[in-house]
C-alpha cells in the first residue's frame, strides 16, 4: 500500500472522529478551534517553499525597514528582508523544536514514571526525588542554563526544553499509575496470574496514556514559547535560519524606530500556535477527564 | 485438596504491626465449599488473597504453610506461583472495576489463556472465550464489547468465566456478590452452585452475608479479628451456633423462619488490630465473658464435629 494511499485511508478514518467531536459542547469546538489554527500553521510551513515570496535568509530583496505594502505585505526588517517571507518559513523551527522536545519528555518521563511508581518503595522515592528537584527550578532559567552549555541547534534547544518539562509528564503518569494500579482490575489480573510487563503495558499504561495527550499537547505550547525565549535571549539558532524568536529580537530594537510590523507579526504567529497547541490540550483534557464531563 | 497450616498474615504499618490472619488452619476436601464469614476487617479477604500468595506490601506471609492439591504454595518461585495462580480461579468483589475499561471482553479471555497455555493462538482463545460466555448466559458475539456496555451482573458472570477460563480445581470467590443486587446475586449463586456441580469444583466463599452461606457452604469458618474462632458443618453451626460472636452474627442476620424474632447488633466494632485486647479478642463485646476472657487467649479445641475458641467450652 502506498503511503499516499495509507495517509488518505488515515485522514478518512479521523474525519467521523473529528465530526464527533461535535457533539461534545464548548470543550469539542475547542478542540476543533486549536486544530484548525495548528493545522493552519503546519500546513503553510510545509508549503513555504512554493508560497513564500522570497528567499527568507536574503538581504535587500527589498527596501530597508519599509512599512507593509501590497509588494510587501508584512513589511521589511532592517536587513531589507521580506517579513512575510519569514514568517511562513519560521514556523518550521517552531514546529521542529516542539516536536523533538515533547517526544524526548515522553521518551524520558513516561518510562521513568511508570517502572519506577510501577516497582514502588526505592526507584519510586528516588526518581521523585530527582524529578521534583528538576522542578524546582524556574523553567526558563533552567532551559537557558542548559542550551548555554549545549550550545546552538534545533536538538540542543530541544533537550534543553524536554529537561524542563519532564518532571510534569513524571509527576501526570506517577499520580496517574499510583491510582490505576491499586484498582481492582489490575489486582484481578494479578492473581489471575499475569505478568508484570503484561499488567504494566496492557493494564497500567493504556489507561495513562488519556492524561499524557492533553499534557503533552499543552506542552506543545509551553516548549514554543520556551523556545522563543531562548532564541529571544540569543541562545538559539544561527541568525541564517529563518525564526520567529530571532525576528522577535530584532523587532524590539526596531520598535523604538516605530517599525512596529517587525516584531507584531511574528509575536502574532508564536501566540496563535502556542494558543492552538493549548486549546486542543484544554479541550481534550476537559473531553477526557471523566469527572468534568455531564 | 487445600491444606492450610497455621497461616499468620502481617501489614507492617508506620502505626505497628497488623496481624490480619492469625495462625488459621483448615483444609478442604475436593469438591466441598468452605464458607468464610466474619464483619468487615476481619481478615476474610486478606486469607483469600493470602491462599495463593498475594498479599500486597506491606504485607507479608510471615508463618504457615499452604498447600493446594499436593503443592507447596510457599516453596514456589514467583514465576512457579504466576503460573499457580491462574490455575486458582479467583473472583474479586466488584465486578464494577475488575474488568480493565480498555479491554475488550474476549481480549481479558485471551490474555489469561495465553499467559497460562502459549501454545493456544488468539482465535482458539477467543472460541473457547465465547465457550464459556455462552455457559454463562452472555451471547458469545458479544466477546468484542467492552466492559463498560455489560451491566453489573453480567459483568460479575464474565469474572466468574474467567474464574473459571482454565478449568480450575479451586475457586476463590471474594463477596462474588456484593455490590450486586438481590435477584442477580440469587442468579450468580445458582449459576456458581450449578458449575461447582458441573465442575466438581472446591470453593472458598468469603462473604459477610450470612444467608448466602448458609445456602451454598458445606463448612463454614467464623473469623474475628483475624482468628477462626468457629469451625464446622453449615447445619451444626446454624442450628447450635457455639461461639458468642457466631451467635451474635446469626442473631444478627433476618430469619425468614422467625420473621417475629427482632435482630440483634454485636455492640460495639472489631477491635484495632494494632493494639488488640489481650486474653480473647472479642472479650470487650462478647455479652458471656468472664474472668479469664481477659486474660488467656483461648485455644481452637475440638468439641464434637467442631472447632471452637472460647472459654466456656474449656
Amino acid at each position: 500500500m502506498s503511503r499516499a494511499g495509507s495517509t488518505g485511508r488515515i485522514l478518512v478514518q479521523l474525519l467521523p472522529r473529528f465530526v464527533q467531536l461535535k457533539g461534545r459542547g464548548v470543550a469539542g469546538w475547542t478542540v476543533i478551534i486549536g486544530s484548525v489554527l495548528v493545522a493552519s500553521i503546519v500546513v503553510i510551513t510545509i508549503l513555504a517553499p512554493w508560497i513564500s515570496p522570497h528567499n527568507p535568509i536574503a538581504i535587500n530583496v527589498g527596501p530597508i525597514l519599509a512599512a507593509p505594502t501590497p509588494e510587501f505585505p508584512l513589511g521589511t526588517n532592517h536587513l531589507g528582508q521580506d517579513m512575510l517571507s519569514r514568517i511562513i518559513w519560521g514556523g518550521v523551527t517552531m514546529l521542529q523544536v516542539a516536536v523533538i522536545s515533547v517526544a524526548v519528555c515522553l521518551a524520558v518521563g513516561l518510562p521513568i514514571g511508570l517502572l519506577a511508581t510501577y516497582a514502588g518503595g526505592l526507584p519510586d522515592k528516588v526518581s521523585s526525588l530527582v524529578m521534583d528537584s528538576v522542578y524546582a527550578f524556574p523553567g526558563l532559567v533552567l532551559a537557558i542554563a542548559i542550551a548555554a552549555m549545549l550550545g546552538r541547534g534545533v536538538v540542543n534547544m530541544s533537550v534543553a526544553i524536554a529537561v524542563v518539562y519532564v518532571p510534569s509528564y513524571y509527576r501526570i503518569v506517577r499520580s496517574q499509575v499510583l491510582t490505576v494500579k491499586e484498582l481492582p482490575y489490575v489486582e484481578a489480573a494479578r492473581a489471575l496470574g499475569g505478568r508484570s510487563g503484561t499488567i504494566l503495558f496492557r493494564y497500567v499504561l493504556p489507561n495513562v496514556v488519556p492524561s499524557i495527550v492533553s499534557v503533552a499537547t499543552i506542552n506543545f505550547a509551553d516548549a514554543i514559547l520556551t523556545a522563543a525565549g531562548l532564541t529571544f535571549v540569543g541562545l538559539g539558532l544561527s541568525v541564517a535560519v529563518p525564526d520567529w524568536g530571532w525576528d522577535l529580537t530584532y523587532g524590539r530594537q526596531l520598535l523604538p524606530a516605530g517599525a512596529w510590523w517587525v516584531i507584531t507579526f511574528p509575536g502574532v504567529m508564536i501566540v496563535l500556535l502556542a494558543l492552538g497547541f493549548t486549546l486542543i490540550g484544554e479541550g481534550l483534557s476537559e473531553i477526557m477527564s471523566p469527572r468534568l464531563e455531564q | 485438596m487445600l491444606e492450610v497450616c497455621s497461616l499468620t498474615v502481617d501489614y507492617r504499618t508506620r502505626a505497628g504491626n497488623v496481624r490480619a490472619v492469625d495462625h488459621v488452619s483448615l483444609s478442604l476436601e475436593k469438591g466441598q465449599t468452605l464458607g468464610v464469614v466474619g464483619e468487615s476487617g476481619c481478615g476474610k479477604s486478606t486469607l483469600g488473597f493470602a491462599v495463593i500468595r498475594l498479599v500486597q506490601s506491606p504485607g507479608t506471609i510471615s508463618e504457615g504453610s499452604i498447600v493446594i492439591d499436593g503443592t507447596d504454595i510457599m516453596r514456589l518461585s514467583e514465576e512457579e506461583i504466576r503460573r499457580v495462580r491462574g490455575r486458582v480461579g479467583f473472583i474479586f468483589q466488584d465486578p464494577m472495576t475488575s474488568l480493565n475499561p480498555v479491554k475488550k471482553i474476549g481480549d481479558h479471555f485471551v490474555e489469561l489463556i495465553h499467559t497460562h497455555e502459549k501454545n493456544v493462538n488468539k482465535k482458539e482463545a477467543l472460541k473457547r472465550a465465547a465457550k464459556i460466555l455462552e455457559s454463562l448466559e452472555i451471547r458469545s458475539e458479544r466477546v468484542g464489547d467492552y466492559p463498560h456496555q455489560f451491566s453489573g451482573g453480567m459483568r460479575q458472570r464474565v469474572m466468574i468465566g474467567l474464574g473459571l477460563a482454565l478449568n480450575p480445581k479451586l475457586l476463590i470467590a471474594d463477596e462474588p456478590t456484593t455490590s450486586l443486587d438481590v435477584i442477580v446475586e440469587a442468579q450468580i449463586l445458582e449459576l456458581m452452585n450449578q458449575l461447582k456441580r458441573d465442575y466438581n469444583l472446591t470453593l472458598i466463599l468469603i462473604t459477610h452475608n450470612i444467608g448466602i452461606i448458609a445456602e451454598m457452604a458445606d463448612t463454614i469458618a467464623v473469623m474475628y479479628a483475624g482468628q477462626i474462632v468457629e469451625m464446622g458443618r453449615t447445619e451444626d453451626i446454624f442450628e447450635d451456633p457455639l461461639h458468642p460472636y457466631t451467635q451474635g452474627l446469626l442473631k444478627s442476620a433476618p430469619n425468614i423462619m422467625h420473621p417475629e424474632r427482632s435482630m440483634i447488633t454485636i455492640p460495639g466494632s472489631p477491635p484495632d488490630l494494632i493494639s488488640p485486647p489481650s486474653g480473647c479478642k472479642f472479650h470487650p463485646r462478647c455479652p458471656n465473658a468472664f474472668e479469664p476472657c481477659a486474660l488467656r487467649e483461648p485455644k481452637l479445641i475440638q468439641r464434637g464435629q467442631r472447632l471452637v475458641a472460647c472459654h466456656l467450652y474449656d
